[in-house]
Order: C-alpha cells, then sequence, then structure tokens
C-alpha cells in the first residue's frame, strides 16, 4: 500500500503522454484533455489504495479521464466561447464502450505528433508544442530550453492550440499516399529540437533540459511507430553527429572544427549504432534527404584521422543530395568538399559561382568556408579578406573567437 | 449587379466586448441578414473565425507551401462577406451600411467580376 505512490509517480512518467494523445483524440481540445488527465492520476491516487490497482493502468486512466472531460464539457456548455466544444449531436460513447487496443493508444502518440508539426502552424510553435506536449516538459522547461521567456511561449503555445482547434486542424496521421509530403514536416521539426541542443552544447549552460536527447527519444518513437527509411536516416545522422559532442570543443569551451578533432574522443558506441540506423535506412528506398546527410556524417565517422576521410565519396554523396535537394547551402557544402577531394580551384571557383546567392551573401559561413580553402591554398591575403567579411556577419561569441584565432593565425604566418 | 461587402474590424475590440454586446451583435447580424434576404438584396455570406485561424497556400514550382498566418500588420481584419443584389453601387453602399460592424471597422464593397466565357476547346487544324 505504501509504495503506491510512488507506483503513480513512475505511471505519470511513462504513461501520461500517452494517456493525454487519447484523451486529446476522444474529447477533441488540447486543454480539455490535459485537465482531465490530470483528473485521472489524482483520481488514481486516491482509489488505488483503497480499491487496488487496475489490471490496464493506462485503459483505466484514459476512461476516467475521459468521463472528467465529459463533465467538463457538460458544466462548460452554456458559455459561448465554449460552444463549439460541444459534442456533436450523438451522445458521447459511454467510456466503457472506448476502443482502448494498444494499438490504438499507440496510433493516439503518432497522431499527436503529426498535428503538433501540421504545416499550418508556424516552425516556433510546432516545435514549442511538440516539446510541450509530445515530451511531456512543463512550459517553463520549454522556455528556458528554447531561451524564451515562459510567457511568450505560453502565448505561442496557447495561440497554436486554438488554431488547431477553431481552424480543425486534423488529429490524424495522414493517409499512406501523403507521407511523403508530410512525413518531412515532422522530422525536420525533430531535426530542429536537435540542431537547437547540439549547437548549443557549448559553454556552462544552465538548461536541465537536454534537447538533443529529446530528440532523439522522439526519433526512436517515430521509428517505432512508423518505420520508413527517412526516420531511420535521421536517428543515424543525429546519432552520428551526436558522437562527436565531447570533441567539437576544447577544455575552454571553444570551437574545434572536424579536422581538428581529436577522433579518440568520439563515441564509438553511438557511431557504431548511428551506421546501424543507417544500414536500415540504406535498405529501403527511395533514398531520401536524412540518409544521404547521415551517410555523409559516416563518412567521417569512419575516417580516424583526418587525412583519412574519403572526400571522393564525400563528393558524390553531396551531388545526389543536389540533384535530388537544390540548396544554396548544399551547393556550398559540395564546394567545399570539391575543393578537399584535391581539386581546391574548381571548389573555390564553384563558390564564387554562387557567391551573390542570397540566402549566402550574408551567410558568415559561406565566408569562413572560402576564407578556409583560401588559407589552405596559401592565399593569406584573400584568406584575410573573406575571414574579415564572416567576422562581421558571426553573431554567436564562439563562432567570433574561432574567427579571431583564425585570423591572428595568419597574421603570424609569412 | 451583384457586389461582395466585406467585412473588416479591429479584433481587439471584438476580443475587448462584454458576453453581453457580442451576444447583441450577433442577434443584430441575423435580424440584418433575414431582412436583406426579404427584400431579395442576400445572396450568400458567412462570418469567419479570427485570423489566427487563418492559413495560405502558395503554390510556387509546383510545390505547395502552406503557412501560419497572414499576420500582417494590418489595422482592420476580414471577419466576413456578403455576397448581395443591388442595381448599382449606390444601392450596395445603402445596403453595405446597415451592416453592423460598419459601426466598428468597415466594410468594403467591390463589384464581382465575371470571368470570360470558357474558351472553345482547340481543334486540330485542317479537321
Amino acid at each position: 500500500m505504501s509504495t503506491e505512490p510512488l507506483y503513480v509517480d513512475g505511471l505519470y512518467r511513462d504513461h501520461s503522454r500517452r494517456v493525454q494523445a487519447t484523451l486529446i483524440r476522444l474529447l477533441g481540445d488540447f486543454e480539455l484533455a490535459e485537465e482531465a488527465m490530470q483528473d485521472a492520476f489524482v483520481a488514481a491516487v486516491q482509489q488505488w489504495p483503497v480499491n487496488g490497482r487496475p489490471d490496464n493502468p493506462t485503459a483505466w486512466l484514459i476512461r476516467t479521464g475521459y468521463h472528467c472531460g465529459i463533465d467538463q464539457i457538460r458544466r462548460r456548455s452554456t458559455a459561448r466561447r465554449r460552444a463549439h466544444l460541444l459534442l456533436p449531436t450523438e451522445l458521447p460513447p459511454t467510456a466503457e464502450a472506448l476502443d482502448l487496443e494498444p494499438t490504438t493508444i499507440e496510433d493516439d502518440a503518432l497522431r499527436l505528433l503529426f498535428t503538433c508539426c501540421h504545416p499550418s502552424l508556424s516552425m516556433e510553435a510546432r516545435i514549442a508544442l511538440t516539446l510541450r506536449e509530445m515530451c511531456g516538459l512543463t512550459t517553463e522547461q520549454v522556455a528556458s530550453a528554447l531561451l524564451l521567456k515562459p510567457t511568450t511561449l505560453a502565448q505561442r503555445i496557447v495561440r497554436a492550440k486554438r488554431k488547431i482547434r477553431d481552424a480543425h486542424i486534423p488529429y490524424a496521421v495522414p493517409p499512406q499516399e501523403e507521407l511523403p509530403e508530410r512525413l518531412p514536416d515532422v522530422l525536420q521539426v525533430i531535426y530542429l529540437v536537435f540542431n537547437e541542443g547540439y549547437s548549443r552544447s557549448t559553454g556552462a549552460s544552465v538548461v536541465d533540459i537536454n534537447l538533443t536527447q529529446e530528440a532523439m527519444r522522439l526519433g526512436n518513437e517515430l521509428a517505432r511507430l512508423l518505420p520508413q527509411g527517412e526516420v531511420f536516416g535521421l536517428m543515424a545522422l543525429m546519432l552520428l553527429n551526436d558522437a562527436r559532442r565531447e570533441a567539437r570543443q576544447d577544455s575552454d569551451g571553444e570551437l574545434v572544427t572536424l579536422d581538428a578533432q581529436d577522433r579518440r574522443l568520439w563515441r564509438q558506441e553511438d557511431i557504431h549504432a548511428g551506421i546501424a540506423w543507417l544500414e536500415k535506412a540504406l535498405a529501403l528506398t527511395p533514398t531520401g534527404y536524412y540518409t544521404l546527410q547521415a551517410s555523409i556524417a559516416a563518412v567521417h565517422a569512419q575516417a580516424s584521422r583526418a587525412e583519412q576521410t574519403d572526400w571522393g565519396r564525400i563528393v558524390r554523396l553531396y551531388d545526389a543530395l543536389c540533384r535530388r535537394f537544390p540548396s544554396p547551402i548544399l551547393a556550398l557544402n559540395r564546394a567545399v568538399a570539391i575543393a578537399m577531394n584535391g581539386a581546391p580551384d574548381i571548389g573555390l571557383k564553384l563558390l564564387d559561382d554562387i557567391a551573390h546567392h542570397p540566402q549566402l551573401s550574408r551567410y558568415h559561413l559561406f565566408y569562413a568556408a572560402k576564407a578556409d580553402l583560401l588559407r589552405r591554398q596559401g592565399q593569406h591575403e584573400a584568406a584575410r579578406d573573406a575571414y574579415q567579411q564572416a567576422l562581421q556577419l558571426a553573431t554567436l561569441d564562439p563562432e567570433k573567437r574561432f574567427l579571431h584565432r583564425r585570423l591572428a593565425e595568419l597574421e603570424h604566418s609569412p | 449587379m451583384k457586389y461582395v461587402a466585406l467585412v473588416y474590424y479591429q479584433e481587439q475590440i471584438i476580443n475587448a466586448m462584454s458576453e453581453q454586446a457580442w451576444q447583441d451583435l450577433n442577434q443584430e447580424c441575423i435580424a440584418g441578414v433575414e431582412r436583406l434576404s426579404a427584400s431579395g438584396h442576400y445572396l450568400a455570406g458567412q462570418p469567419l473565425q479570427p485570423t489566427e485561424t487563418a492559413t495560405t497556400v502558395r503554390v510556387r514550382d509546383g510545390e505547395t507551401l502552406i503557412s501560419d498566418g497572414p499576420f500582417a500588420e494590418t489595422k482592420e481584419q476580414l471577419a466576413g462577406f456578403y455576397l448581395l443584389e443591388a442595381h448599382d453601387l449606390n444601392e450596395a453602399l445603402q445596403l453595405a451600411s446597415r451592416i453592423p460592424p460598419a459601426r466598428l471597422g468597415s466594410i468594403e464593397v467591390r463589384p464581382v467580376r465575371e470571368l470570360p466565357p470558357k474558351a472553345a476547346p482547340q481543334t486540330e487544324i485542317g479537321e
């Protein structure tokens, strides 16, 4: 008996998101579902020690939450602004008649993810909503992880939820034929969450929420529910990048570029896991964006020294990426790969060709890449100019310090 | 002649309204539609959910782009429309002046444009 509250704690951690996902479908409203979920856990704390633990706790919590939610709707039904919340004319099914098969409950998690990542919501709202609803973080936790004021974030979430309700964004997994169009939206949100955490892993961070871990947890769950090649590809990409985390900064917290990293610090177990995901992804066609990116990350991960990097293979992978998903950033990376593959002149020429693209002409990494190629070529004067341009456009302190160091090195070389 | 009357107001003003004032406004609109229908001027119309429920669709290079909004910094937002039958613009403006939200925001009246006749299918020369 005395262990009951602890058991509920664990259940809350493991099942609250699942209970809530199903309640959102049943009650058709995010806020109502959250209240109902909380009510259900309160009821569990009160009733289980007396009546004993139910055989299927998740189903019990959903049924109880559904009861609480219906009661709420009845109580609110007079208020105008809640009028659209009213259930349709037919009577709601009784809690006992609900379909609570494990597969239905699993599908609800997927429905929730696709709803949170719906393209009609702004990208900021998608990220906030996904972290809040799918990862079960509090508003304060999400706000601190995204470096936002809790009030700003709360507003963003409220507006997104209202839009889902009032514009009737469907609570559904898109049908098979629409998946190729909709899945990238979900993968992009997960990858942005990952990058948000990854780019912020430097310095004395006080944030206790690890966004890279949350992104990988989401990816893992998605891979289980929707075993598609690109989901595997994204998992591979995240693991292969994250494996390099400790090597990305030195003991002073300064940035270390890929070629200068101490590769003994790369976490081999993550590399192996990433490559295993990649192999699963490559077995499924067509090979998509994340799978190709992960393939590039794998080439780096498998070179025990920077000089052993198979740049020829990287060039071929960028060729494939640029053909299928043309973008100026990919063209930039491809040009660098060509230069590193023993053709620096061609690489620099390709950089000049794309220099005026609006997405690149104000992009500090374009000038940093150009400067690096010039430096390797021994064109120190031109390299200095490019580093200066990069410095003017860079905003993050570690990046600025890195560019300053490179400039200083050039001053001291002939 | 057909005219569309586009109803604009500041959503802020509506949000700040008391429950009773909002109910009254809705009832007034219902009565207005009944009056316009009885006189044969009302063809169709619909109030809209607030702009925060809006989604914009664009197709560029064959790709469908969906985005949140619009949240342009316009003073007044589109709140609904009426399709009216009127002899001329004068009559349409008169009808529009009796649409209740005209007191709160503005009504833009535009004559409808008929599309040109559907093009005949192209036939092969010499057929």
